[in-house]
């Protein structure tokens, strides 16, 4: 067994052992995979963000315009200390707005227009009742009903907002199971490699 | 004036950025792209430094005051071991930096994702009881994306798997397409507030 396959084997039983209960074996585990994960994202981004976007084709090649989301990055620093910490609110000022300005009519075009046409189709189809189409029309106009809180949900608009809680639960029962099984799912993975690469139980 | 300059900004950034996005003007596209993704990335590539500069900082005066001491000092190991070895051998397929990755991290990250399945399962079955008619629903719809995602599904009724995907294909993402209008309405009236800065959350609580 190579050295590689024995360490993983090791940490992942580790983390296993929180099953049992919270342990210093699991505590161990999980401070590593913090300071692991943090330390990987931190060269990650260094060498993908700061030195291919901004260091190499500032100093290399020049790209003076550069200097303005240095200085705007640099301004982050700021926090570090409480009496600096108010420079960093223009870079996160320069993230808001912008994210704010791109946000209006992505949003509009994406989040709801594209939604509204979607939901907008031919209800009837060579002389029959498409029963999907009509499913969906009243999911989606039921669901907006209940979402509408600036009038008392009494009468039919209250049955109808009653109907969007039913499409809502489905909606939350399926999302539900697809998360269920997708953890299952690796969950598998793991004992599959417990049992054959790291234990050599089953091959 | 500690506010003001900040909101300046924003509102200067939000509009450039709105305006751009309506032209197809090639100095219009390149002042778009050149914001959202150059400056973004930039500016929360230090933003990450910045928050790993924050976690060493909290961890070293943890292990000063003796709180957790080993297991501060492992946290602490692990974030400067990645840089040390990224910085001798780099980050090529192979190297330590990437033996790491793949036999520690990796293998702890799905460990870690996979222990939710068990928590999730004892929580619904605490949780699932079908009180009502809403509660029923939700359990059916649970049971029946369980039962079609599993082999058992199959021997039950053939169907199942057509029927779980019609439910997921057309009542839940009725209800998922309202939830998405919903955000989407929201956000573009937070938008809208952060430009005009009535929104000034953002800023923080100080003066």
């Amino acid at each position: 067994m190579d050295v590689g396959t024995l360490v993983a084997g090791l940490l992942t039983l580790a983390i296993l052992t929180f099953l049992y209960r919270d342990n210093p074996i699991y505590k161990m585990a999980e401070s590593l995979l913090i300071g692991v994960a943090i330390g990987y994202v931190l060269v990650v981004t260094w060498t993908n963000s700061l030195m291919a976007l901004l260091f190499t084709p500032l100093f290399s090649r020049g790209e003076l315009w550069l200097i303005v989301p240095f200085a705007l990055g640099f301004l982050m620093f700021g926090r570090l200390h409480r009496r600096t910490a108010i420079l960093s609110r223009i870079p996160i000022g320069v993230l808001i707005g912008s994210g704010a300005g791109v946000a209006i009519p992505a949003m509009l075009e994406a989040r709801t227009l594209r939604q509204l046409s979607a939901t907008v189709g031919p209800v009837f189809a060579d002389g029959t009742v498409d029963i999907s189409m009509v499913v969906v029309l009243l999911g989606v106009l039921s669901t907006l009903i209940y979402f509408y809180f600036s009038r008392e949900q009494v009468g039919w608009w209250g049955r109808t907002a009653r109907l969007g809680t039913w499409f809502l639960m489905i909606f939350f029962g399926t999302t539900f199971g697809y998360t269920v099984m997708s953890r299952m799912s690796t969950f598998i993975g793991r004992m599959e490699f417990l049992l054959s690469d790291f234990l050599r139980i089953i091959s | 004036m500690r506010r003001r300059i900040p909101q300046l900004v924003c509102g200067l950034f939000g509009l450039v950025t709105f305006l751009c996005y309506f032209s197809s003007h090639p100095i219009a596209r390149k002042i778009y792209l050149t914001v959202t993704l150059d400056y973004w990335q930039i500016i929360f590539a230090f933003t990450l430094i910045v928050g790993a500069l924050s976690f060493v900082r909290v961890n070293l005066r943890a292990v000063e005051r003796g709180e957790d001491r080993p297991y501060k000092i492992v946290s602490l190991i692990g974030v400067v071991l990645m840089p040390i070895l990224a910085l001798i051998w780099g980050i090529r397929g192979g190297s330590p930096f990437m033996w790491v990755f793949e036999n520690i991290q990796v293998p702890m990250q799905a460990t870690v994702f996979s222990l939710l399945a068990f928590f999730v399962a004892s929580a619904s079955y605490r949780g699932f009881r079908a009180r009502s008619l809403q509660a029923a629903i939700l359990l059916g719809a649970a049971l029946l994306i369980l039962i079609s995602r599993s082999s058992i599904g199959d021997l039950i009724w053939d169907r199942i798997p057509e029927a779980a995907e019609w439910v997921r294909s057309n009542p839940a993402m009725s209800a998922r397409r309202a939830i998405l209008i919903g955000i989407g309405l929201g956000s573009l009236t937070t938008s809208v507030r952060v430009l005009v800065g009535i929104e000034r959350t953002w800023l923080g609580g100080e003066k």
